[in-house]
């Protein structure tokens, strides 16, 4: 089975403070620590399962500026066969819709029997995913937690529905889905791992190359434009429990079950 | 007749002339043994190199100690003395068991050196030898199967449990010893009967008992006895000495290998690959221990060595908490593994993986190289090098729990496992209150200290940690050191990186941080932090000399630079809880004790275990972010412990400890009954200070935010 897993470059949470720049339109970069979006780690895990068992190859591909590169050594690294590096000036300012178009187009170019995304990116809309499947008339299914391959071209699938409950469909080939974590436990990837892989060639590809049109992309086309970034006010504060042990423990099962945490 | 009877080879029985069925037996015995042998070394051919031939003058200190002394046994009084009463008596005999058996095919063989006197003394000492092994082997049988220790049970998972196997070996030396001293009861019984002079004097020893008895038995009678007590002792001999390296009596032909060959230094790992250099570990296919084939030969020794007395996984801290994880197993597992892909006939191994095989990766993980079980071991088995190797090979594969991953990749692009901003790293010097009493320089290439105090993450990072590199830092201004931080420069020690087996990403950390302290220029290094002690004490190269804080503190309480003002609540009881990194791995067991023994009305006491029996409160560096399984928290157990000695203030000299025993005592219910407080923040609090404020160095340089390396 060809896989390709759409990933992205984003500032990790965990490992930034994020504080909006001076002008209050974005958030300040100079400091940040990049890694791949969480999800999307998933996604290329989740390919490698799959091929491991069906065998095939995983395809990255991320679209971005030449930094990217470090997220597609890393994805190479855990086990893809291949990276690609979408990138253009003509790209900058592009909206979801926009990014969708380009990977279409890059889509176009090969033969994929699946196509997985990241359930959304930490800095983006969760949109990418479908947009995509509907500009290529694929089916498409979201916040899928687990695969299996079925004969005749079908995956079975399962999604997670409110409550942590799961859906099972199954779903034509060749479709997009998009994953949810914890659908696997990805590996580990080390410096070791990437520096391995730090001599592959990583294509690249730009508007020449995928036959887009400039104006198709990037900031004139993009109908989605990011006008201000705010930090929301602190709201009210947690709620304190106050007793003891026990009637804390009480308290905290009756408010946990009335939540809807509890069955 | 008087030929027959003098010796047992000349004895003719049914067909075969005794002569010609003991050469036979001896030519089996010895050829199946060499043979067994040569199948038991196979693997160890094939095994990873591990070169362990120098220094021999402290590898024969090792074994004076370890084997011949027999050091660590009487660390169990009861199978410890036991067993110095057996292996003495078996160095003994070990002379005997051969002129016995040379006898069989040469009668008037002697043991050169044992003839007159001193042969007489011999026979003494190895009549009373025999006995006295016999009856610690009588003694052994019934503690093994009336009074059974709980350390020799062998839980479900592990299998079946060992006690038919080992009473089987000790009734076959009690049959040797039985054996032995039957045949020397009869020749004196004989001799006797024969009007000749009796040498047997030792009163009370089993020949002299079993001469007794047979000394009204007649001659044909004594000359049949003779004949059979000979041919038993020289069939249970070359079946014992065949039987052994199945099973954990191996110990007894290879413990004196395997001191000999012990890993000489304390507190170092191994390198991923012994004979490559980090420059060339690139190009090393595969790291770590994959398959049982990639560990050392000398690690296949340890399997076979191990006695499977339990010792290690009764200290082991996992072990006690319920962790999937008991050393004694990781040994014995790997022994069956080799037995049984290692076989006698036909071909040999297969090379399967051992994660998911015989070990989990939780057994693995569970493992916080604490060195309880190395410090217990009397045949001197290693385990850290080998739980670490096994990581490194999970670490290659990318089999690394998701807890592990973040802290990982933090370490990877922060040089801290809180994925915290290098910048931030020095905050902890510019608290306003402690500002004011006490400037920290940051140390640079234009900015030099003589000494260093190197921080660590945790120091830096954790709100109630920075309290300790505060009174570290105070004590160093105190003592009126020059001193000065890394700050932003200063990246994680990577000491658990390395012990978690990421030796890449360690070995990046390291060498950013030896480019720091070499161009910073200080001549020493000072830490509060063991983990970082041990780091940069045995797994940097070309670093300044390392001290952590509780040796400054003890040299300058000794030279008067630090003196404490009485203790204010006379009525606490301390007690002091060794980190195992200093302690057990670098033999700082005295300075802290010297410490608070020097702080006037400071009541003292030791909990149970201690010293190179500390108990680890759960691990340091990224242990404390791995999820570990286990019923019960490390760091629960030990304080309880220090409630059990009655004490209600801990003292310790590590931060992780500090985060475990602090977390403990909540856990544990313990909250108003026990504190913890560190070493060096008693020291700070407890230090007379002149009147005057601790030199202000130089105008705070604090908040430099110099970026190294990104």
């Amino acid at each position: 089975m060809e896989i390709l897993v759409c990933a992205r470059r984003v500032p990790d949470t965990s490992e930034n403070e994020i504080a909006l720049n001076s002008a209050g339109n974005d958030i300040e970069r100079d400091e940040l620590v990049y890694s791949i979006n969480e999800p999307d780690n998933y996604a290329v895990e989740e390919a490698l399962q799959i091929v491991a068992r069906v065998r095939g190859q995983v395809t990255v591909v991320t679209v971005g500026g030449e930094d990217n590169e470090e997220i597609l050594r890393r994805e190479m690294a855990m086990g893809a066969n291949q990276a690609v590096l979408i990138t253009d000036d003509a790209f900058a300012g592009s909206d979801g819709r926009g990014i969708a178009t380009i990977l279409k187009a890059f889509v176009q170019k090969g033969k994929y029997d699946l196509i997985l995304t990241g359930v959304q990116a930490e800095d983006g809309a969760a949109q990418v995913g479908a947009m995509l499947a509907a500009m290529l008339d694929y089916p498409f299914a979201s916040l899928v937690n687990s695969i299996e391959v079925l004969e005749g071209g079908k995956l079975k699938i399962s999604r997670e529905i409110e409550g942590g409950n799961k859906e099972i469909s199954e779903i034509d080939l060749p479709c997009v889905l998009s994953i949810q974590t914890g659908i696997n436990e990805p590996r580990y990837v080390g410096m070791r791992g990437i520096r391995a892989v730090a001599s592959v060639p990583i294509p690249t590809y730009g508007t020449a190359e995928l036959g887009l049109e400039s104006g198709a992309v990037g900031a004139t086309a993009a109908k989605v434009r990011r006008v201000d970034y705010f930090v929301p006010a602190f709201g009210k504060g947690a709620e304190m429990l106050e007793g003891s042990r026990e009637e804390n423990i009480e308290k905290l099962l009756e408010l946990l079950a009335a939540k809807g945490g509890l069955k | 007749m008087m030929e027959v009877v003098q010796f047992a080879a000349p004895i003719t029985s049914w067909l075969v002339p005794g002569r010609t069925l003991f050469l036979v037996i001896h030519i089996l015995g010895i050829t199946s043994f060499g043979y067994i042998v040569a199948r038991r070394l196979l693997p160890l051919v094939r095994a990873a190199r591990d070169p362990r031939f120098d220094r021999p003058l402290a590898r024969l200190r090792n074994v004076l100690q370890f084997w011949l002394g027999q050091w660590k046994h009487p660390r169990y009084k009861v199978a410890g003395i036991l067993h110095i009463f057996i292996f003495a008596g078996f160095i003994l005999l070990a002379m005997r068991a051969f002129t016995v058996l040379l006898v069989g095919v040469h009668e008037n063989f002697v043991m050169p050196g044992l003839s007159g006197s001193a042969g007489q003394i011999y026979q003494v000492a190895t009549d009373y030898a025999a006995t006295v092994v016999l009856l610690c082997m009588i003694f052994a049988i019934v503690r093994r199967l009336v009074f059974r220790p709980a350390r020799y049970a062998v839980p479900a998972r592990y299998g079946k449990a060992h006690t038919a196997d080992a009473v089987f070996l000790l009734a076959l030396i009690a049959m040797l010893m039985v054996a032995d001293s039957l045949f020397e009861a009869t020749k004196a019984a004989l001799q006797a009967q024969q009007g000749q002079t009796v040498e047997l004097a030792t009163v009370l020893s089993l020949p002299w008992i079993l001469k007794g008895a047979l000394a009204s038995t007649s001659l044909p009678m004594l000359g049949r006895i003779y004949y059979s007590a000979y041919l038993s002792h020289e069939v249970v001999f070359y079946f014992l000495l065949c039987y052994r390296p199945f099973g954990i009596q191996f110990h007894v032909e290879t413990s004196l290998f395997n001191i000999y060959f012990a890993k000489l230094d304390q507190g170092t790992l191994k390198p991923v690959r012994w004979g490559v250099s980090d420059g060339h570990l690139d190009q090393v296919k595969s790291f770590g221990v994959k398959k049982f084939e990639d560990f050392t030969w000398k690690h296949m020794l340890d399997f076979y060595s191990c006695a499977d007395c339990g010792r290690c996984s009764d200290n082991c801290p996992a072990n006690a908490v319920g962790r999937p994880l008991s050393p004694r197993f990781i040994t014995i597992k790997a022994r069956d593994y080799a037995f049984q892909h290692y076989p006698m006939f036909g071909h040999a191994g297969n090379g399967q993986p051992l994660i998911g095989g015989i070990y989990s990766a939780d057994e693995i993980w569970s493992c916080t190289t604490c060195g309880a079980c190395e410090a217990e071991c009397p045949l001197l088995v290693e385990y850290i090098d080998k739980i670490v190797d096994l990581r490194r090979g999970m670490v290659d594969d990318g089999n690394v729990p998701q807890s592990l991953q973040k802290p990982l990749q933090a370490l990877e692009s922060r040089g801290n496992p809180y994925g915290k901003m290098e910048k931030k790293r020095a905050d902890w010097a510019s608290a306003i209150d402690f500002k004011q009493r006490c400037s920290v320089k940051t140390l640079d290439k234009k900015n030099g200290a003589d000494t260093l105090y190197f921080v660590d993450s945790i120091t830096s990072y954790d709100d109630r940690m920075q309290s300790i590199g505060r009174a570290a830092a105070k004590i160093l201004g105190h003592v009126g050191e020059n001193f000065g931080i890394l700050g932003a420069a200063e990246r994680d020690s990577g000491h658990e990186v390395r012990r978690f087996g990421e030796e890449t990403l360690f070995m990046a950390l390291r060498d950013h941080n030896v480019e720091a302290i070499k161009a910073c220029g200080a001549k020493r290094i000072v830490t509060a932090d063991p983990h970082a002690y041990n780091a940069l004490k045995h797994d940097y190269k070309d670093v300044p000399p390392v001290e952590h804080i509780s040796q400054v503190i003890a040299k300058a309480v000794k030279s008067g630079k630090i003196k404490f003002k009485p203790i204010e609540k006379s009525n606490n009881v301390y007690t002091y809880h060794d980190p195992c990194y200093l302690g057990r791995h670098n033999q700082v067991y005295d300075d802290p004790r010297a410490v608070l023994d020097a702080i006037p009305g400071l009541k003292r006491v030791e909990m149970s275990r201690s010293r190179d029996r500390s108990f680890c409160c759960g691990g340091g560096g990224l242990m404390l972010f791995y999820e570990p399984k286990e019923e019960q928290r490390m760091g629960v157990k030990r304080v309880q412990m220090a409630a059990e000695a009655s004490a209600n203030v801990i003292v310790t000299a590590c931060p992780f400890c500090m985060v475990n025993i602090e977390d403990a005592i909540k856990v544990a219910g313990l909250e108003g009954k026990l504190t913890a407080i560190d070493l060096a923040e008693l020291t700070d609090q407890q230090m007379v200070r002149e009147d005057r404020v601790v030199k202000a160095v130089e105008p705070a340089v604090v908040q430099q935010e110099l970026v190294l390396g990104r």
